[in-house]
């Protein structure tokens, strides 16, 4: 329209600087804008087919919001596996913690009506509180047996949660929890059942706070400190870190936001019962946080919601798809093998089993890796010493 | 230096047998109490019955024992060597009493064999089988996927061995069965009575057969060429390997050895349970890990005595009306045990923390 395309394209390039710059120096800023971005973009892109001959917006929205938990959770992860290096295998057990707190919180099992938001904060302290009773003894042993400690407890918490009956229902679970309430805003009251647009909305927002609170915690004196154990604990120690509360201080943020997850989680299904959070959680989030690139929160993020979709919406399309070829069934030695029969919901664990044997293999890093974990990653012994060497000769 | 070490091992020599006569004798009058107590609650029992449950039960803890035991010693001697918990060590388990499974039910077997030579036949065979075909599969999961994590940072390994266990425990569950599996029980179920003591022929088929292997474990790693290059590979890898030790040979033998022994562990579990499933493999692991960490990481007859404490916790709390407790229990022990005695109950080897 105008003749002068001159002088207008500098000056929205200039806009465009301007902006990124602003970004660039408000991180907090940018993490709002591309989530927000994102979750503009994502109920949209569902309606474009193939996407949208596998459910309606509705359905896809819905799946947002439980990716959304899981979200929750690899970042959560992250922080404890990623950048302080622990290996945490009983994740499942803080998530549980939220959730029963929730439920304690906002159910007429115990009668309390405490609102949802207040109960977010609580089921976080709640969980990191167990967090600090679990990791204060045990993040003085040796990483490994962390890891075999955090499974064990990660057991334990489901069957306490089955076991003690007359405080849990047991393996019914508690059911009628309260539906989160926006007060009218937006039009919207009680989130209710059928409407996942508030879930959606609610588990966008509380990721954008996790994301700022994490990226700032990782860019602060106590982020530098968790990679410098990481990277060597000893070291790290002799530079004056208290390496048990600074471990510490990992566990119990990475359980926090867990609980987080939790209480989001319990709300919006209603009802908790032990069998949801058994070991596959635990090991779910862990393939989530391995895929996306240990250590970086924004890959970890991206990673968790491409394996979720995989895993809701991706496998089971596969079967369908496998389904409509109309292969007959065909005999294997001793084995018939019918792949129209195959669920292949049933195919995830292993998937994700090969998926961490073949990152650890392969690209130890991970998808979206942090810069700084796949140098550490890629750097053997032999190449350590020849650096050294370098710099002893430089 | 020599004194020392002479000391340490005088020491160790009589701390073995101290600590397995005390934990037997408390154990079975723990369960003793437990049935007394219990029998109060539904009818009365004469002393006899009460003597004859307790000595039932605690022949059951030694047998369950057995079992941890024998994966225990395959968690204990991988992590001695190269100081990783093999996640997929339980799984390994499982798969040997699938092959197991598939072995009786290939030859057509359904229930017991009364005849002693067929009997005797098969039992060896279906040992010998897994032994080797898990032992294998050990070797392979070795070389693909640890050999090539060796010098990688340490939560590489860690995290691989969970991906191998849930591949294994995911192929079973997809290949072979989602469900519970009836393995047939090929021992004829008769009672042998010994001077005072009455045991079933399961019962001591399976105390004799775990504590045969454990003692030729012991010979081997103490007596052979081979266990000497395990043991130096153990202490110190890099002198071993200047002393002329195949690092990789002796480290593929150890897998070789630990999943030989998961192997039979998971016959075991076929002739004495008669049941297994695809997931069988992930708390027996983690209770024989509890048994490794309980007799002290890294050495092999504090595993073999852990796995008995383990068998009597599981039964003495089933005996107690506490069954649903004893992961609980079990996981609790595993958490006080690595808290508060991290070189295990026998307390020897492997002093650091960092």
């Amino acid at each position: 329209m105008s003749g002068n395309p001159g002088t207008t394209a500098p000056a929205w390039r200039a806009m465009l600087g301007r902006v990124g710059t602003y970004l660039a120096s408000h991180q907090s800023m940018s993490i709002v804008l591309g989530l927000a971005i994102t979750a503009a973009l994502l109920p949209l892109i569902v309606l474009l087919p193939p996407l949208n001959g596998f459910g309606t917006q509705k359905d896809w929205v819905n799946g947002f919001a439980d990716a959304g938990v899981f979200v929750l959770l690899a970042i959560g992860l992250n922080v404890v596996v990623g950048l302080a290096g622990l290996l945490d295998l009983g994740y499942a057990a803080f998530f549980a913690i939220g959730a029963y707190t929730y439920a304690y919180g906002a159910s007429s099992f115990t009668g309390l009506d405490i609102p949802f938001w207040p109960m977010l904060l609580v089921g976080a302290i709640v969980a990191a509180m167990f967090g600090v009773l679990l990791g204060a003894p045990t993040l003085r042993l040796r990483g490994d047996y962390l890891a075999i400690v955090t499974l064990g407890f990660g057991e334990i918490v489901p069957v306490v949660f089955l076991n003690a009956d007359t405080y849990t229902k047991g393996t019914n679970g508690i059911t009628g929890l309260a539906q989160p309430s926006a007060y009218g805003l937006f039009g919207v009251n009680g989130f209710g059942f059928t409407n996942p647009w508030p879930y959606f909305v609610t588990v966008v927002a509380i990721i954008a706070v996790a994301f700022i609170f994490l990226y700032r915690l990782q860019d602060s004196r106590i982020g530098r400190a968790w990679v410098a154990i990481r990277e060597d604990e000893l070291a790290a120690a002799s530079m004056g870190i208290n390496t048990v509360t600074t471990k510490l201080l990992a566990f119990s943020i990475g359980a926090s936001t867990s609980g987080l997850a939790g209480v989001f989680f319990a709300a919006k299904l209603s009802i908790v019962s032990p069998d949801q959070f058994g070991f596959t959680v635990s090991f779910t989030a862990l393939a989530m946080v391995v895929l996306g690139g240990m250590g970086n929160i924004w890959g970890v993020a991206v990673g968790a919601f491409i394996v979720y979709e995989i895993q809701t919406q991706g496998l089971k399309q596969l079967g369908s798809f496998v389904q409509s070829l109309h292969i007959p069934a065909f005999a294997l030695g001793p084995v018939t093998l019918d792949l129209g029969a195959i669920n292949f919901l049933n195919f995830q664990y292993l998937l994700y089993g090969l998926a961490l044997v073949a990152m650890m293999l392969l690209r130890p890093e991970g998808l979206f890796p942090s810069r700084r974990r796949r140098s550490e990653l890629h750097e053997t012994p032999e190449e350590a010493a020849e650096s050294n060497e370098e710099i002893v000769q430089a | 230096m020599t004194s020392a070490v002479a000391r340490r091992r005088g020491a160790g020599a009589w701390r073995l047998p101290i600590t397995a006569v005390i934990v037997l004798v408390v154990a079975y009058l723990i369960i003793l109490a437990g049935v007394v107590s219990q029998s109060h609650v539904s009818q009365n029992l004469t002393t006899a019955d009460a003597l004859s449950q307790a000595q039932a039960q605690f022949i059951n803890a030694v047998t369950i024992g057995a079992i941890y035991a024998l994966i225990a010693l395959g968690y204990t001697m991988v992590y001695g060597i190269i100081e990783l918990i093999n996640f997929a060590h339980g799984e390994i388990f499982m798969c040997g009493s699938f092959v197991s499974w598939w072995l009786l039910t290939t030859l057509g077997f359904s229930g017991a064999i009364n005849d002693p030579i067929l009997l005797l036949g098969i039992i060896v065979l279906s040992f010998v089988v897994s032994m080797l075909v898990m032992g294998v599969v050990g070797v392979v999961i070795e070389r693909l996927a640890y050999r090539p994590l060796r010098n990688a940072p340490r939560l590489a390994p860690l995290i691989t061995a969970i991906g191998v266990s849930f591949i294994l425990q995911n192929i079973v569950f997809v290949a072979i069965s989602n469900s519970i599996v009836t393995i047939p029980q090929i021992i004829p179920n008769t009672t042998l009575t010994l001077g005072p003591l009455t045991i079933s022929l399961i019962n001591l088929f399976v105390i004799v057969l775990a504590v045969g292997l454990m003692v030729a474990l012991q010979l081997f790693i103490g007596r052979t060429r081979l266990g000497r290059a395990m043991r130096s590979t153990a202490i110190d890898r890099d002198a071993a390997q200047l002393m002329g030790v195949d690092i990789n040979t002796t480290i593929a033998l150890t897998f070789f050895i630990g999943s030989a022994l998961a192997g039979a562990a998971g016959v075991v579990q076929g002739l004495y349970f008669g049941i297994t499933v695809f997931n069988i493999g992930f708390q027996a692991g983690l209770k024989a890990f509890t048994a490794a960490v309980l007799g002290g990481i890294g050495n092999t007859t504090g595993a073999a005595l852990g796995g008995f404490v383990i068998g009597f916790l599981e039964v003495i709390s089933s005996v107690w009306g506490q069954g649903r407790w004893s992961e609980a229990v079990v996981f609790g022990m595993l958490v006080l045990v690595l808290v508060f005695r991290p070189t295990g109950i026998l307390g020897q080897q492997l002093g650091d923390r960092a």
